[in-house]
Parts: structure tokens; C-alpha cells; sequence
């Protein structure tokens, strides 16, 4: 027992102390922070722009169009042609033309305004120049129409689906399914790469071991499966401070970002889904950044955060586990390992194909089985738990994650210790699994 | 009294037996040769002894106990194929190494500062592996094998990739351990070194031990009973058809007697017949000669 914690000690501080790993588990919150920081400050970046408007209609000019931090309208009675011709002289950016459609108003339903400039006007201030004027001809219509603009509004009605489980339990409503979706799909990516990320590592450690030949001088102190082990615990110690200085720092940053670079709804309504056709107005976005607060919020985190870790462990030694009996059975060259890595890197690539389909799904057959597989269920758990599983489902899954971790680690240690000793010859899948009987 | 008994050891590896039945006995405080050509069994046999594996059958007793637990810090053990993590600091390396042999970190500093001056290296204390040259790595590699004061040693090719100096200076401390009670095992395939150090030999051929015992007695079991004399002057004439000459020259001879006959008749009649003898002596096969014939004999049958 001394020994192993020796050799965790060696190999989790050796990984630790490294510039590379304090860089990676740094650098990741502030690549956050920064990604947060660029887009704000790309969606709020509305250099405003100086809009002469020559209204020929006159609709503009008892009611002119609501100015924005994108753009300003200044009304001027200057004739056209002088307008397009000084308009930088007088300080604007353009000019926005519009022709006296009075008469067409009535049928056409689409009109068209112009706009004259050496400059671009921009997708989304262009956008939402449409979309405000739009807006304003409505309303002159309904003023004509004389009929009152309340009933009129009144018409509309906007309807979204609130879905309901038939059991009666409560699935969510409006935009939380979706976020619920997004959360669970990053979840389950975030397990695929650590498992890739650790897994490669403790293999790659397996094999220096292996050619550097310090693995002989290793076993005749101590016995491989303590070696393996060691080995095993402490690169996952080293994935485990990465994800709780993450779980830590990730929420901290976005949170100080969030105040340092708030996120003006009203821009982001515009530049949130340019050429989408579907437009949503301020309000609308404000509900959807609440509702993602609150559905983030309304997450059981002291159910989540522990199972999660439970699933990147239990992930993490039924793969890293293989990973090091693979290491342990290549001897010199790395395009080795490629043939004997591929069936593992499938199961890995699968669990995330499942897991993409489980999202979209989370009441499935699919999900269900696939959590009680243990090369799958460290993805497809983490990304169902948004969903709140039944919790019969996450127990049975966890047991036979635990369960069968113990049984991979015990597989890949049979592996492993002929493994490290034998040179100079290529391993089929075959001889792995002889090995697995070999005595002592 | 035995540090090391081997008794009928036999290791079987999927399609072929590596150990057949080998047994042999280290004394304690010898410095013992486990010879034998390449693939003959002996990292299979020493594997064993570090408890790296097991044997299939057969007893092995260290210090008159079975191979227990507790056998590997009695150890040590430098293997042919040498190797340290590189990226390791030399202290931090040669303490954790110390330490997996049950070594207190205490001790453990004690033990290297004490090799660390013994061989004037203080200041590669933190030195990367990866930054001392091959020899110097040996070096650090035969402390970490040593560090622990291990009661039998076992060095597999030693002095492979050393230098004349670094050799004689591991060759001298591999001395000194044995006057200090040390038991050592030597492997190799190059037998003169072997003549040079060891006492006692066992040669392993195909994972069977063909022969073994004190260096002395192997020589003498398979002597041919020859003697050379260098001499100056004229041989006499009959001396043809009194011994069976093996080879001659100008200035020495070869003579081979049969069983029971005596040397000295040669002495004798050469003295009698006026021939100025400069040097007499029994020609033994080197363990060389031996160890090739040995094999060989095996291989041909």
C-alpha cells in the first residue's frame, strides 16, 4: 500500500508541476472568459451610424423611425441628388431614400426602399432598418385603416408547445428543453475528451515506461498491478484537479465576464440569429438569457456535480484502464498502437454518437440501454442528467459503471504484466486474450 | 550456508519452456556466474528470482525461505536493457527508487549522499536524467540497484556499454559489496570476465543447467590432460614415440598423457636427455572453450 501511494505520488506531481498542465488548466477558464469578452463586445459594438432619411412618402415624417445605438436617422428636406452628393460633407453615412409608395401601399406587399453610400450598411443594422420599418408602415396602416390599433393587436397571438409528460411529471416548458439539450450535449463531449485526453495519456506513460525499460526495474521492486494502478489513480487525480479547478474557476469567470462585458439583449436580438428570417425582439431574447439562468439554476447541482465526477471517474478507469493494457503490448513504434487503439477509440466515438441521439431523446429505449452499458454510459449519463433520469436508471447505471471499472482494471492488469515484459513481437488480439490466463 | 537455492525450477511460456528443471545453490558471500548464450533461460531464470514472475513448478529459497513479499527489497537487481525516467531529477529519481525498495526517505538520502561522494558526483543531485551522458546514467543506475544495501545482488551484463574506467571502478565496487558479505550473482555471456570474477559458475544452455560447481573443478573436469614446455635446444630424437605430441615448434611443446599416467615422466625424460627447460605447465580449457563446446554439444544433438 506504501508503495502504490508512492508511485501516485511520482505520477500525478510529475504531471502537475508541469508548465504544460498549469497552462492548459488555466488557460481553458480564460479562453472561456475571453470568448465570452470577444462576442459581447462584437454584439455590442454598434458604431452608430448617421443616416440621412429623405422621405418622399411623408409616413416617416409625422413619426420618424426610433433611433438605435446601430443607427440614427436625421430627416432632411435637402433634394436628393445634392443629399447622395455631399452626404459625407454633411456628416453622415448614407442616405436612406425613401420613394413615395403611397399608392402601392395598399396591394404591394413588399416594397422596397433604397439606400445610397460608398460604405456597407451591415447585415444586422440592415435588419433591423427593415425590420423598424416595417413596423412603422404597419402601424401608419392601421392608423388609416381607422380601425383601433388595441383590437388590432389583439389578433395577434403567439403560441409555443408546453410539453408535459404523460406521467404528469414536469418536463419543462418553453426554451428548457433546449437548454436542457445544449447542456446535456456539452456534458457529454466534455467526457469524451477527457476520456481520449487522460486515456491517450496513461498510455503513452505506459509505453515511455515500456522502451525506456525503467518498467524492469520498476517490477522487481514493486508488482505490476501496483505499477498500473499507481499509474491509473494518479493521472486521474491529475483529471480530477483539472475538472475541479474548472468547475470551479469556469462559472466564477463566466459570471465576472457576464458583469464586465454585459450582453445588451436588444443586440443581441439583432445579431443573435442575422438571416434567420425569424426575428426576436428584445424581449424575447431577455426571456430566453432568464430562462437559461433559471432553467442553469433550477439544475439540482448537488445531484449533477457529484454524479458527474462519479461518471469521469468511472469512465476514466474503464478506458484508461484498456488504454494502459494496449501501451503495455506495443513495443517500439507508435503506428503500432494505432491497429490495437482503433476498437477502444470506436466505443469512444459511438458513446458520443448515442449520446447525441439520447439528447434529442431522453425518454428513449436508447438512453435507457445505453446507460447500463458501461463503454457508454459515462457519455450518455452526464448528458442525460439535465433531464432528471429516474433514478433507478442512475443508481443501476453507476453500480454497473463501478462494477465494471473493477473488472477492466483487473482485465487489463492480466494484460499488463505479461505485456511490459514482451519485446520485439507484435500482439494479435488473439494472444491479449491468452495472455488474460497466463499464470502468475 | 545458501543465499540462493534453486531446486528443479521450471517456466513455461505458451509454446515453449524457457526454465527445464534448472537447479542450482549461490553461497552466501559469493560472486556467482550464471552463464549461458543468448536465449538460454537466463532472464527467465532471474525473473524469477526477483519475483517479476513465478516458476511453474519447483522451489526457490532465498536465505532459506520461499519467495515471499518480503524477498524484493533483499534485492537488487541492475537488468541487461537499463533504463530510468529522464525527465526525472538524479536525487528525486534515485530516493523514489530507494523508496519502493522500503527505504525510509531519511535513509534513503543518507545512502545516496554517502554513493553520491563515494563517486564524486555531489552536484548532479539535480540534474535531469536526460542530461548525463550514457556512462553517467550507469552510474546512477548501478546506485539505484545498490542503494538499498540489498543481501544478493544480481547484475545482468554489468559492464555492457561501459568504458575501461567506468568498468573498473563498478568492478571494484562490486568487490568491495562482496568483502562487505554481499552475495552476487553475475549473468553474462563473456566468459572472460567471468574467469576474472567468479568463484562459482552454472551454465544454462536451452533452460537446462549443463554443468556447474567452482570455477576450479569445472576447468579441471574438462581438462585434456596437457602440457606445455617451452624449452631451447634440440628435442630429442625418440620423443615422438614416447608421448603423443599435440603440437610443437621451435621453442615449446605440446604433450597430452593419457589417464593415469603422470606428468612428471615427462619432466623426467626431457631432464635426463639435456633439454633446457624454460617454463612447464598444464594447459586448463578456458571457460570459453568450455562454454562453446558445452553448447554446441547441446545444439548438435
Amino acid at each position: 500500500m506504501d508503495k502504490l501511494w508512492l508511485i501516485v505520488k511520482r505520477e500525478y506531481l510529475t504531471r502537475v508541476k508541469k508548465w504544460t498542465f498549469i497552462l492548459a488548466t488555466l488557460a481553458t477558464p480564460l479562453a472561456v472568459a475571453g470568448f465570452i469578452a470577444v462576442s459581447a463586445l462584437l454584439a455590442n459594438q454598434s458604431e452608430e451610424q448617421r443616416i440621412a432619411l429623405k422621405d418622399d412618402s411623408g409616413i416617416f415624417v409625422e413619426k420618424t423611425i426610433k433611433d438605435s445605438d446601430r443607427a440614427k436617422f436625421i430627416m432632411s428636406n435637402e433634394p436628393l441628388d445634392s443629399l447622395i452628393a455631399n452626404y459625407e460633407k454633411m456628416n453622415f453615412d448614407g442616405v436612406l431614400h425613401v420613394p413615395d409608395f403611397r399608392e402601392r401601399l395598399e396591394k404591394d406587399k413588399e416594397l422596397a426602399v433604397n439606400y445610397y453610400s460608398d460604405g456597407q450598411l451591415g447585415v444586422v443594422t440592415k435588419m433591423f432598418i427593415e425590420s423598424r420599418m416595417a413596423k412603422r408602415i404597419k402601424s401608419h396602416k392601421i392608423d388609416k385603416s381607422g380601425y383601433d390599433k388595441k383590437i388590432i393587436e389583439n389578433f395577434e397571438t403567439e403560441v409555443t408547445i408546453d410539453e408535459k409528460a404523460a406521467s404528469g411529471e414536469d418536463t419543462g416548458v418553453g426554451n428548457r428543453a433546449e437548454i436542457a439539450t445544449g447542456f446535456g450535449m456539452m456534458m457529454g463531449f466534455f467526457m469524451y475528451m477527457a476520456i481520449f485526453i487522460y486515456g491517450m495519456m496513461v498510455m503513452r506513460s505506459v509505453m515511455e515506461e515500456k522502451t525506456n525499460r525503467i518498467v524492469e526495474v520498476m517490477i522487481s521492486s514493486v508488482k505490476p498491478f501496483q505499477l498500473m494502478m499507481g499509474k491509473l489513480i494518479g493521472v486521474g487525480g491529475v483529471g480530477l484537479t483539472q475538472l475541479l479547478i474548472w468547475i470551479i474557476l469556469i462559472p466564477g469567470v463566466v459570471f465576472i465576464t457576464g458583469l464586465l462585458f454585459p450582453i445588451d439583449p436588444a443586440t443581441m436580438s439583432g445579431s443573435g440569429m442575422p438571416g434567420g428570417g425569424q426575428e426576436m425582439n428584445p424581449e424575447e431574447m431577455e426571456s430566453l438569457i432568464y430562462q437559461m439562468g433559471e432553467t442553469l439554476g433550477a439544475l439540482n447541482w448537488w445531484f449533477i456535480l457529484p454524479l458527474f465526477i462519479i461518471f469521469f471517474m468511472g469512465g476514466y478507469f474503464v478506458y484508461s484502464s484498456l488504454f494502459a493494457a494496449i501501451g503495455s503490448t506495443i513495443s517500439d513504434d507508435m503506428g503500432e498502437s494505432q491497429s490495437l487503439t482503433m476498437p477502444i477509440s470506436m466505443l469512444v466515438v459511438l458513446a458520443v454518437l448515442i449520446m447525441s441521439a439520447v439528447v434529442q431523446n431522453p425518454n428513449s429505449s436508447l438512453a435507457t440501454w445505453s446507460s447500463m452499458v458501461p463503454f457508454f454510459s459515462p457519455v450518455v449519463m452526464p448528458a442525460r442528467l439535465a433531464f432528471d433520469p429516474p433514478l433507478w436508471e442512475v443508481i443501476l447505471s453507476v453500480l454497473i459503471l463501478i462494477v465494471s471499472s473493477v473488472f477492466f482494471v483487473w482485465l487489463s492488469a492480466r494484460i499488463y504484466r505479461v505485456g511490459i515484459l514482451m519485446y520485439g513481437k507484435k500482439v494479435t488480439f488473439k494472444e491479449l486474450a491468452k495472455w488474460m490466463f497466463y499464470k502468475g | 550456508m545458501n543465499i540462493l537455492e534453486l531446486n528443479k525450477v521450471v517456466k513455461t511460456y505458451e509454446n515453449h519452456v524457457a526454465v527445464d528443471g534448472v537447479s542450482f545453490a549461490v553461497p552466501e558471500g559469493s560472486i556467482f556466474g550464471l552463464l549461458g548464450p543468448n536465449g538460454a533461460g537466463k532472464t527467465s531464470l532471474i525473473r524469477i528470482i526477483t519475483t517479476i514472475t513465478r516458476a511453474d513448478s519447483g522451489t526457490v529459497l532465498l536465505g532459506g525461505e520461499t519467495l515471499n513479499g518480503n524477498h524484493p527489497s533483499q534485492i537488487g537487481y541492475m537488468p541487461e536493457e537499463r533504463g530510468l525516467y529522464k525527465k526525472m531529477k538524479v536525487g528525486d529519481h534515485l530516493i523514489y527508487l530507494a523508496r519502493l525498495k522500503g527505504l525510509s526517505k531519511k535513509v534513503a538520502n543518507q545512502e545516496i549522499n554517502y554513493w553520491f561522494e563515494k563517486f564524486g558526483i555531489e552536484d548532479w543531485w539535480n540534474k535531469k536524467v536526460e542530461e548525463l551522458s550514457k556512462g553517467m546514467q550507469q552510474k546512477i543506475q548501478f546506485i539505484s540497484t545498490v542503494v538499498h544495501k540489498p543481501s544478493l545482488l544480481i547484475l545482468d551484463e554489468p559492464f555492457s556499454g561501459l568504458d575501461p574506467i567506468n568498468t573498473n571502478l563498478i568492478k571494484d565496487e562490486i568487490y568491495e559489496l562482496n568483502q562487505k558479505g554481499t552475495s552476487i550473482i553475475f549473468s553474462t555471456h563473456r566468459m572472460e570476465q567471468v574467469e576474472e570474477v567468479c568463484e562459482e559458475i552454472v551454465l544454462i544452455n536451452k533452460g537446462k543447467n549443463i554443468l556447474g560447481g567452482l570455477v576450479k573443478d569445472v576447468k579441471n573436469r574438462f581438462k585434456e590432460n596437457l602440457f606445455q614446455v617451452k624449452f631451447e635446444g634440440e628435442l630429442p630424437a625418440d620423443m615422438e614415440s614416447r608421448f603423443k605430441i599435440a603440437s610443437k615448434s621451435d621453442r615449446d611443446l605440446t604433450i597430452q598423457i593419457g589417464e593415469g599416467e603422470d606428468s612428471n615422466e615427462i619432466l623426467q625424460y626431457l631432464v635426463r636427455n639435456n633439454l633446457h627447460i624454460i617454463s612447464f605447465e598444464e594447459i586448463l580449457p578456458t571457460l570459453n572453450e568450455i562454454f562453446i563446446k558445452q553448447v554446441n554439444g547441446v545444439t548438435a544433438e
